[in-house]
């Protein structure tokens, strides 16, 4: 084939509005999502300067970070400041003119949980949001990727970006992942590997038979820890699984529209013989479960091994690195994973509180019950994610087992509605960053799986879900 | 945008990698709708004890390091979440100037916006720098944007990569909506380009 191109590049170049000598490329957005926390002076830029959003019909809105998750505090935000950004959203949006699925709303939820369930997502798009695991998106082979605030009034003033042209990145996962092991394992694994600045400068596309066999779920969970390598996306080539996916979804296109756009999308896989900067291979079979034990994603080990050592480091500054986390953690060298006892868990995030998610808890959950000195909270990643949770009977699991089962929300993957860790309290997670203080001041964050972190409920330490007791 | 040419300044040393922006900015200040006011807030629970006195083992609340401008760190400076607050955060309590062996992407984008120049340079160069910041008293650094150099009253001096666009906007305080909005006629044209199926999906 002449001039073989990668997704990534086909995607950027069908979005290039303009490309001028010594400047970035003027990109165009055909979908912009907004979330409170990192709008409300983007918007007040447009009317300090007498601006427009430009296109309130790409543009859409749902509250999720501030939103509490008990049924009792929803439309009652005790906290005030909480309270007036998340009223700034809903002026903002009634005077521009802008979609919001508000608190209430059956379709609220997190913003990277209902972009895809409403069918908004789709392949071949260029989506960005004011949030970093705007990543997340890029499972449909759409480019997505987190913006700060100026950029969002920018896209909301021209419904564009300026962007340096980023390098590309093939991750090849061959091989099937065994069992107990899941997209998360396999994300923590890709980190553990290239480290947490290895994708920076990068978009990254995840290729390979391991990557074909995963659920629409699977690679929203691995394209969403794109960004803790440091990459500013990830994609996988939009297939059969990505289309059945979308077919019917309320904002899908129907009809003749359908058929045009899947047969754009199907135009949209990298060509062969593209070539990438930067190639890294991994074998799916040689991956476990991983638990975090540090203060960053990379800071990973498999459920069999322990703590490090930093008199083991590579380098002086790893060492440093290695010791200060450990003493934030309260963690010893040596010990191992599966010793290490848990008082929370927290089930939920843009990573993990998809309905496949909440289905591999609670089949570890079925049939157990927490540990009496752990305190658990299972997150619906959105409303609809809920009632379908609902619908098969995995809260009455969740509740029988002794978990808290809530409304939707970003709630303790950062902590800043009501739900956070208290002062050394230690948790397993199924969100995203272990990074101090994170989930509370003072709260130790260990990154694991939604199985990993049933798991660690039931025992009251981390364990090997490999080899669970299933009660099906 | 104030514009930055050539920036002379105090230097801190904040030695450590992975900084990341949950650092810079803990999560519950980012409930403000407001734009400024968040340098108290920078690096809060690293500058702060529990109870909310000064930690005086942290670098930044030594009193040899008050009003510095320029802050140099370990590598990845600015990772994870993509809060605008963190570069706010560090403009509010007087830093114009980051010195690192990297950055991750989309803080240097936030710091570019806001007028705040980030600087890469390699390991050793930063190493030798936060040594002379621990090691002297009052050490200054001086970065000019036009050339793109570091350099001090020592010998020191280096040049560092600048993205052009990057330096015309910081040199004129340039803000780029501004300059984009002057492309609208572009933008008209690519949108008449667009396929239906891509057409609206939100309004209310």
């Amino acid at each position: 084939m002449p001039n073989p191109k990668t997704l990534f590049e086909k995607i950027w170049e069908q979005h290039l509005v303009r490309q001028a000598e010594g400047e970035p490329a003027l990109l165009y957005i055909d979908l912009h999502l907004v979330h409170e926390v990192t709008s409300p002076q983007a918007f007040e830029g447009l009317r300090i300067n007498g601006r427009k959003v430009r296109r309130p019909d790409l543009t859409v809105a749902t509250v999720d970070h501030n939103v509490p998750t008990t049924a009792a505090d929803r439309f009652d935000i005790k906290d005030l400041v909480a309270a007036r950004q998340v009223e700034a959203l809903r002026t903002n949006c009634a005077e521009n003119n802008i979609r919001l699925f508000d608190i209430g709303s059956v379709e609220q939820g997190i913003v990277h949980v209902i972009g895809p369930e409403l069918g908004l997502t789709r392949p071949g798009m260029t989506i960005v949001c004011g949030d970093s695991h705007t990543s997340t998106h890029g499972a449909f082979g759409a480019l997505a990727f987190g913006i700060g605030t100026s950029e969002v009034e920018h896209v909301l003033a021209t419904q564009c970006l300026l962007q340096q042209m980023p390098k590309t990145m093939r991750v090849e996962v061959s091989g099937k992942l065994p069992e107990g092991v899941t997209a998360k394992d396999l994300a923590l694994g890709i980190i553990g590997r290239i480290g947490t600045d290895g994708g920076t400068g990068y978009v990254i596309e995840y290729a390979g038979e391991a990557i074909r066999a995963l659920s629409m779920e699977s690679r929203m969970t691995l394209c969403n820890m794109s960004i803790e390598s440091g990459a500013r996306a990830g994609m996988v080539a939009p297939d059969e699984t990505a289309f059945r996916y979308l077919e019917g979804r309320r904002f899908a296109p129907k009809g003749a529209e359908w058929d045009a756009a899947l047969a754009h999308w199907k135009s949209l896989a990298t060509d062969p013989g593209a070539a990438y900067d930067r190639v890294v291979e991994i074998d799916a079979a040689l991956l476990t479960p991983y638990v975090t034990w540090g203060t960053n994603p990379g800071m990973v080990a498999p459920i069999t091994g322990s703590v490090p050592d930093p008199a083991n480091a590579t380098s002086d500054a790893e060492s440093v690195s290695i010791r200060r986390a450990l003493e934030y953690m309260d963690l010893r060298p040596g010990t191992q994973l599966a010793d290490v006892a848990v008082d929370r868990v927290f089930i939920g995030s843009c990573t993990n509180a998809r309905i496949e998610d909440l289905r591999a808890a609670a089949r570890v959950l079925r049939g157990h019950h927490v540990h009496p000195k752990v305190r658990v909270m299972v997150v619906p990643g959105s409303q609809t994610v809920k009632a379908a949770a609902e619908q098969e009977g995995l809260d009455r699991i969740f509740k029988d087992a002794g978990a808290e089962w809530r409304e939707s929300g970003c709630s303790m993957c950062l902590g800043m509605n009501p739900d956070t860790l208290s002062p050394g309290e230690r948790c397993a997670s199924t969100s995203n960053r272990n990074f101090e203080g994170r989930q509370g001041r003072g709260g130790r964050t260990h990154l694991v799986s939604p199985s990993m972190a049933a798991a660690a409920a039931v025992m009251g330490h981390f364990t090997d879900v490999r080899s669970w007791d299933y009660k099906d | 945008m104030q514009p930055l040419r050539v920036h002379k300044g105090l230097v801190a040393p904040l030695n450590r990698s992975n900084v990341d922006t949950d650092q810079i900015i803990p999560k519950q200040f980012l409930k403000r709708i407001e734009r400024t006011g968040y340098g108290d807030f920078l690096f809060y629970d690293w500058r702060l004890c529990a109870d909310g006195s000064p930690d005086p083992g942290f670098v930044l609340n030594s009193p040899r390091y008050k009003g510095a401008s320029i802050l140099v760190a370990g590598r990845n400076f600015g990772c994870g979440s993509s809060r605008e607050h963190a570069a706010w955060a560090l403009s509010d309590f007087g830093f114009r100037v980051v010195i690192a062996p990297s950055f991750a992407d989309i803080f240097l984008s936030n710091c570019s916006k806001n007028g705040m120049l980030t600087v890469v340079l390699p390991e050793d160069s930063v190493a030798h720098l936060l040594q002379n910041a621990e090691a002297k008293q009052n050490y200054e650094l001086t970065v000019d944007v036009e050339k793109a150099t570091v350099s001090d009253a020592f010998g020191f001096a280096a040049a560092f990569p600048i993205d052009p666009f990057k330096q015309y906007c910081l040199l004129n305080g340039l803000d780029d909506i501004g300059l984009t909005l002057r492309h609208q006629d572009d933008i008209a044209r690519f949108e008449i380009a667009r396929p239906s199926w891509l057409s609206g999906v939100g309004g209310s």
